[in-house]
């Protein structure tokens, strides 16, 4: 199942350790901006009274690797969705695509390629925990494996009712995510996409994509039937223009 | 054929539409060079709520269903033995092939590494729709090229390689039909993705269908439309007696996409969006009724479909509808959920007028030099001017 994270709005003091650390751990522009850009990767922004983190929340069956034309970007056995930015032509299908809306562009740059969080993948691959985890001084942001955390989160909701929305975002949005939030605020008052299917959108397109080799074979045997039978036909039809006066010969 | 008596140079005079072609394509070099140097921020209205907009709604979508009607005519030809259908098929695999070429410069322009474009010939996702999109488009563009280039070698007198792909032409036409079948559908199923994003009006599991037949009724329209412009350009008369039948398919093609159309939205519980009047309903209701109800009721009237300026009519609003309804899949039913309107930057514009004006004299000069038409390369530029 592999390693995932867990937000917590109710502990967040919106203090941004994270957003600089993720800066300084991927070597993006100091600038901490408002919202999720190619060169910041994680904002906090206060909504209903929390303080809500967003970032990419690494699907279990990620939309944006199953797009991507040239497989620049993958989920990895440990969790995170990774990208190479060697690559990517820039069709941007997984900006697109992506049912959290979190790839982002550099629209600035002549030679641009796209920026969204990789989970710090090479740490995580060490085993050790995200750069935001290990910033964040109120324990808002829990790194572990995928089951602790749900079992966690569970404990967290049930242990003071009333405190959570008996719901943890994440574990069915679509498909399931690596990253997951619980919340004081229901989450569509967040601004979350709660319109999310449980099946992986990646399905839908699967279904109609491995069908195609048995429908280029039972197309092709198609088209060349109806040839076969319109040339016959104009052949008879000439052969009987041709015997025409002499007699039936069948 | 009468290829002897074309090879005759012909004197060019440039003249008030080749103005507006310099003028449109400088334009199109000068955005050129600034996207290439700034970036795409500083020529476009894209942003990161919207990635996709004029050049993947417009050049893209369109560019490759209106040239629908290459695969279209050929299998009617080739296939369904309709012979009497030969004479309007060269000028419609041109079309299909600039089509292409358009797609491809659009999209060189949209990329945003285009020089990394081989990169999907040598990195394989074949869970991408996109990666299929651009195996067909890299595939039919070439079926289109060798099933035009006879034209090209018999004006040069090489009639072997013509003679060759002559005989090899049922396997090309249906190599042809598979990859438009599978790329037609395929830009559907771009959209199969976001069921969560694209307004209920048009997401439906069966986009891939709906493009695809679409597509057919459209590019007949366009083959239609094309006849009638070059016929006011090169003072050629309409094939009446062959136009007429066409659009006798386009009525069918559109009338099938109609009701599949109405089935979808009844599935989606969506006609509730049309009723009230909402940007999306509004833009539902000028695309459906300008693209396929309109169309469908004047070309089913024989007496409509036999009248030169009907048909014309009937077949423009068939690709107006069609141009619409792409626009509306790429940008009017992800406006809502992408929280920003887009309107496409000026400069978006030029880029997609610039590449429609080549197209057209490119398809200018091709008439003029190739026999593309039965009668021969149409000759003097002088009735290009009239006619124009």
């Amino acid at each position: 199942m592999g390693m995932g994270l867990l937000i917590d709005s109710t502990r967040c003091i919106g203090c941004g350790a994270c957003s600089s650390a993720c800066k300084e751990q991927n070597k993006l522009p100091e600038k901490v901006e408002e919202v999720l850009t190619a060169y910041t990767w994680t904002v906090v922004q206060p909504k209903e009274g929390l303080n809500v983190r967003t970032f990419c929340m690494h699907c279990e069956v990620p939309t944006c690797a199953s797009v991507c034309p040239v497989g620049a970007l993958t989920k990895t056995a440990e969790g995170p969705v990774v990208y190479d930015a060697e690559r990517c032509m820039g069709c941007r299908y997984c900006m697109m695509a992506c049912p959290f809306q979190i790839p982002k562009y550099q629209w600035d740059r002549p030679v641009p390629v796209m920026g969204k969080c990789i989970l710090c993948a090479s740490r995580v691959k060490e085993g050790k925990p995200t750069a935001c985890t290990e910033a964040c001084p109120v324990d808002a942001t829990t790194f572990g494996k995928k089951e602790d955390l749900i079992w966690e989160a569970r404990t967290r909701i049930r242990s003071k009712p009333g405190a959570y929305v008996d719901h943890i975002y994440g574990l069915t949005e679509a498909g399931g995510t690596s990253v997951m939030l619980i919340s004081s605020v229901p989450f569509d008052k967040l601004g979350m996409k709660t319109n999310l299917p449980a099946d992986p959108p990646a399905m839908r397109t699967w279904q109609v994509l491995s069908n195609i080799p048995d429908f280029v074979g039972v197309w092709a045997v198609f088209l060349y039937g109806v040839h076969w039978i319109t040339a016959r036909r104009e052949e008879v039809s000439k052969a009987e223009k041709h015997n025409h006066g002499r007699g039936d010969q069948s | 054929m009468n290829a002897t008596a074309t090879l005759t140079p012909r004197r060019f005079r440039p003249g008030f539409w080749t103005a507006v072609f310099v003028v449109l394509f400088l334009a199109f070099c000068t955005v050129t060079v600034i996207r290439f140097s700034k970036g795409l921020g500083a020529v476009t209205h894209l942003s990161d709520r919207f990635p996709w907009g004029l050049w993947i709604g417009f050049d893209l979508l369109c560019g490759v269903g209106l040239a629908a009607g290459a695969f279209t005519l050929t299998a009617v030809v080739h296939l369904f033995n309709l012979k009497k259908f030969e004479p309007i098929v060269r000028p419609t695999i041109l079309t299909g092939f600039l089509g292409y070429a358009f797609v491809i410069v659009a999209l060189l322009l949209d990329l945003g590494q285009p020089w990394r474009i081989w990169h999907a010939i040598i990195y394989w996702n074949p869970h991408s729709v996109m990666f299929e999109v651009a195996w067909c488009v890299m595939l039919y563009t070439t079926v289109l090229a060798v099933e035009f280039s006879p034209v090209v070698f018999e004006r040069f007198g090489f009639h072997a390689p013509a003679r060759l792909i002559h005989r090899l032409i049922t396997p090309l036409v249906i190599i042809g039909v598979i990859l438009s079948t599978l790329h037609q559908s395929s830009l559907g199923t771009l959209y199969l993705i976001v069921p969560s994003k694209l307004h209920p009006l048009w997401y439906s599991p069966m986009l891939p269908l709906h493009f695809y037949i679409s597509a057919i009724g459209a590019g007949i329209g366009m083959v239609i439309l094309e006849s009638y412009l070059s016929g006011r350009a090169f003072h050629r008369h309409l094939e009446m007696d062959l136009l007429e039948p066409l659009a006798r398919g386009m009525v069918v093609a559109l009338g099938i996409y109609g009701l599949m159309r109405i089935q979808a939205i009844h599935r989606n519980h969506a006609f509730g969006s049309i009723l009230g009047f909402s940007y999306e309903g509004t833009m539902f209701l000028l695309e459906f009724t300008l693209g396929v109800i309109l169309p469908v009721i004047l070309m089913s009237f024989r007496r409509l479909r036999t009248d030169p300026n009907w048909l014309v009519g009937g077949a423009f609003m068939a690709v107006l509808g069609f141009v619409m309804n792409r626009l509306n899949v790429s940008i009017t039913g992800m406006e809502a959920a992408s929280g920003v309107r887009y309107i496409p930057s000026i400069m978006e514009i030029i880029v997609s007028v610039g590449l429609v004006a080549t197209g057209m004299a490119v398809f200018a000069f091709a008439v003029r030099n190739f026999s593309i038409f039965p009668d021969g390369p149409v000759s003097s530029t002088q009735e290009l001017e009239e006619g124009a």
